[in-house]
């Protein structure tokens, strides 16, 4: 023991393994060729040590947690005694009598870290009872479905949406035998603040947490004689889908996934890159114009539905800086739906347009009322790779000996630029490619933007446009773009151009993507790679220079930015309120003509005196005995808090409201309408 | 004039709210102490308000909410004005404690699962021991320990609380 502390190595399984800053027994064990069992561990979240699966037996210590015990020079590790074996069973038995047990029709069947503990402990019996009334799913979303049956309270989800988004919508809750992981108040997450993501999806270890599946609706459609069913593939599904058929991540596949696609019964395959270009021009486009005039800066991208919803909700004073520029999907979605039916001579209600998504939150997006048209939507069915997967082995179909084959013309191909939007920075350096030219008015020859590349959650970079610099920076993960903003809000920061994506490594790490486990952050950086690669194999790099692009605007939308392209690439953001906004009634008037005055009485306003300015308005109005003619309420958020305390008389809203300027604000904002 | 009497209360609830998070310097980690002074003041944890806590403490409301539920002291439906503990330990338990129950729920005219009549007078509780077992079956109304408990005795105690309401009111 004493020659083990002195060689800064530990003994693990007989094997002498030394110590290099291991944070862990687990990545001690790793480093030996041995694979602990784990459910709550995750390289890219916090310890929890809840499990109990990754139990080892310490010489002198006993039975501890591998991935919370820090590894001691000497320490004599053993990772398969009887002992270890008996406690990581027991445990086990514990959660499967606790679980749902009809693996054979679930979602993740043969896909599932329980099944597979279970099947690789031998487990053949439960010696436990089970829990015997069975909670309802909560399928309120178009993008999620959360079976409670089926959790384990591992915690994954708690930690993931926490630590990575930011935003923590779920939670344990009541304890002991009767503990549940749930949203707040036992409410659905349509309810809830949920951005879709996946993030708690791709990290649950059993089907607690699962994609909601349109396959059916997907094989409907294609087996319909009737229906001409045109599907658009997103860039990061092409490096990622394989790993399903034994391809390695990062494998390019996008020739065998149209081949898969044309099999199934797919009437046109589409690029959702050849999409992704259309999105710089109109992108960069506005960039151009903003940096030139100098004003909604930094702009924000908007591919991202999770990152648009999310400010939605929480940042209504920025939406004026996202990009109007539609996401990918929706710009191919309406290209579909408007072109593509001209171009085939098909009707609109014949056309299905598919789309074969990373993402879980784009079957959210697709559902925004402004991309639906009467009854007929942009895009019909968002189809996650996880989907797409299924749909390719129900079909009989042998993926990796599968000879390429090329996406339909003439929307086929997509440039090198629309590649990268599948990475985190790639939609930054699309943009940057074009922007550059359409600044400088000269060629760029070196296309490559290493400065913004990488997995590290928030990076920047400053480019010289000929002696204009422009500062760009880029995040990844909700939890660190809330610090970014937060920072760049206070002035601490200042960009111009700031991308953010929801999923950590941009699309290639969705929601809806293959689990990428053990190793995710390994797998991340392959699926990165591989986008790489496919960008350098392009022949044609820059947006603007995709034929296919030009062919597009010579034949429909002219020009970037023109009246086509705004009511058909673009769109606009709402507020959408995290609070409700119900008024909270306080005094009624009865007179038909009635003046509505609301004092926002939310965090914000109410620490800066809101509730004395809503106590000196009642005041005011008794003494002009105008109780009937003013009705008074008290709101939760008129979301200009900067600006607060507000107010909103009928439907203005008058900002900056104190003590002092309460009655001239009364006598000009109120008044004046009461005698109108 | 009801509207004035909402006002003031509207006022009052973030009031005192804003004055517990202000004590607690906004600090997160004194959210089991903020909870329990909510709740002394609201006699329960009304949804809204602990949404309102998460926001100013920067948490998410289901942080919140998996603290509230997991204390069995903190409770999510109003509890009544006055609280009885009717204790079911041991020597309560042995010397009848479940027809004292009975005759507090029964005079209260609870029907089965509520807790909390309709008026928000009185909550209805059970707890393991009181530490008054010489005096079994007994029961706590608010802080006040009652013994030997029969019919006729829970009657006459519940009759009192319930003319205290005037008394409490007219404060």
């Amino acid at each position: 023991m004493s020659n083990g502390v002195e060689k800064k190595v530990v003994v693990i399984d007989g094997q002498e393994v030394a110590l290099n800053g291991e944070k862990n027994i687990l990545e001690v064990a790793k480093k030996a060729n041995i694979d602990i069992p784990t459910f709550c561990y995750h390289s890219d979240l916090s310890v929890y040590g809840a499990c109990r699966m990754c139990l080892v037996e310490v010489e002198g210590r006993g039975l501890m947690p591998s991935c919370s015990t820090p590894p001691e020079p000497g320490m004599i590790i053993r990772t398969n005694t009887a002992r270890v074996l008996e406690a990581r069973r027991t445990i086990l038995e514990l959660y499967l009598a606790n679980h749902e047990r009809d693996c054979t029709v679930c979602e993740r069947n043969l896909n599932c870290r329980l099944q597979e503990m279970s099947a690789r402990m031998g487990i053949k019996e439960v010696r436990f009872g089970e829990r015997k009334e069975k909670v309802p799913k909560d399928t309120s979303t178009f993008s999620l479905v959360r079976d409670p049956n089926r959790c384990i309270l591992c915690g994954d989800c708690v930690r993931a949406c926490r630590e990575i988004e930011g935003i923590g919508i779920y939670d344990f809750t009541l304890r002991g035998s009767k503990a549940q992981v749930e949203p707040a108040f036992g409410k659905k997450l349509s309810e809830v603040e949920c951005v879709y993501c996946g993030q708690c999806a791709i990290r649950c270890p059993t089907a607690a947490l699962v994609v909601k599946s349109e396959v059916d609706k997907a094989w409907e459609a294609v087996l319909d004689k009737e229906k001409f069913v045109v599907a658009q593939i997103a860039p990061a599904v092409r490096v990622a889908i394989g790993e399903a058929f034994g391809l390695p991540p990062g494998e390019i596949t996008t020739g065998k996934i149209v081949a898969a696609l044309k099999k199934i019964g797919f009437d046109r395959v589409y690029d959702t890159s050849f999409s992704a270009d259309l999105t710089v021009l109109e992108e960069a486009e506005e960039f151009f114009k903003r940096l030139q005039k100098g004003e909604r800066l930094p702009q924000f991208t908007s591919c991202c539905p999770s990152w648009v919803v999310y400010a939605e909700r929480n940042y209504p004073f920025y939406l004026e800086h996202l990009s109007s520029a539609r996401s990918p999907q929706q710009m191919f979605g309406s290209v579909i739906k408007n072109f593509v039916t001209r171009l085939e001579n098909v009707p609109k209600e014949k056309i299905v347009s598919v789309s074969i998504m990373p993402c879980v939150a784009k079957k959210f997006e697709a559902r925004r009322p402004e991309y639906v048209h009467g009854e007929i939507p942009d895009v019909d069915i968002v189809l996650s790779a996880q989907e797409t997967i299924r749909m390719i082995k129900s079909a009989n179909i042998d993926f990796k000996e599968l000879d390429p084959v090329p996406f339909d013309i003439p929307l086929s191909a997509g440039s090198g630029a629309g590649v990268l939007f599948g990475v985190t920075g790639g939609v930054t350096e699309a943009v940057l490619r074009y922007a550059y030219e359409r600044l400088t008015g000269k060629e760029l020859k070196e296309v490559e933007f290493k400065g913004v590349r990488g997995l590290e959650s928030v990076r920047e970079a400053e480019v010289d446009f000929d002696g204009r610099t422009v500062k760009v920076a880029i995040v990844h993960g909700l939890a660190r773009a809330q610090q970014l903003i937060r920072e760049v809000r206070e002035g601490k920061r200042y960009y111009d151009f700031i991308e953010v994506m929801s999923c950590p490594g941009g699309c290639i790490g969705g929601g809806g993507m293959p689990l990428g486990y053990p190793d995710y952050l390994a797998v991340l950086r392959k699926r990165a790679e591989g986008l790489y690669n496919a960008d350098r194999l392009s022949p044609v790099r820059k947006a603007q220079d995709n034929p296919a692009i030009k062919f597009l605007y010579e034949q429909w939308l002219k020009h970037p930015g023109s009246e086509t392209a705004e009511e058909h690439l673009h769109t606009r953001y709402r507020s959408r309120r995290r609070i409700s906004d119900e008024v909270i009634r306080i005094q009624e008037a009865k007179s038909a003509q009635k003046v509505d005055v609301a004092v926002c009485v939310g965090t914000s306003c109410y620490l800066k005196g809101s509730y004395n300015l809503l106590q000196g308005l009642l005041k005011l109005i008794k003494e002009h005995k105008l109780e009937d003619k003013v009705s008074v309420g008290a709101t939760f958020c008129l979301e200009r808090c900067s600006q607060g305390p507000n107010i909103r008389v009928n439907d203005e809203v008058i900002s900056g409201v104190n003590e002092e300027n309460l009655e001239r604000v009364f006598n000009e904002e109120i008044l004046s309408k009461v005698k109108e | 004039m009801e509207g004035v009497s909402q006002e003031v209360a509207l006022g009052r609830s973030f009031e005192k709210v804003n004055a517990i998070l202000k004590k607690h310097a906004y600090n997160p980690s004194n959210l089991v102490g903020i909870l329990q002074e909510v709740q002394e003041e609201y006699r329960y944890l009304p949804e809204e308000i602990l949404t309102y806590i998460a926001t100013a403490l920067g948490v998410s409301p289901a942080y919140v909410y998996g603290v509230a539920t997991f204390y069995a002291q903190f409770s999510l439906k109003p509890k009544g004005k006055n609280i009885i503990r009717v204790c079911d330990g041991t020597a309560c338990h042995v010397k009848g404690s479940s027809a004292v129950l009975k005759y507090v729920r029964e005079y209260l005219g609870l029907r089965e699962g509520e807790e909390t009549t309709p008026d928000l007078l009185f909550t209805v509780e059970t707890v393991a021991c009181i530490g008054a077992c010489a005096l079994a079956p007994a029961m706590m109304v608010n802080d006040d320990v009652y013994g030997l408990l029969d019919e006729e005795k829970v009657k006459e105690i519940l009759e009192r609380y319930e003319e205290g309401r005037e008394g409490a009111d007219g404060v």
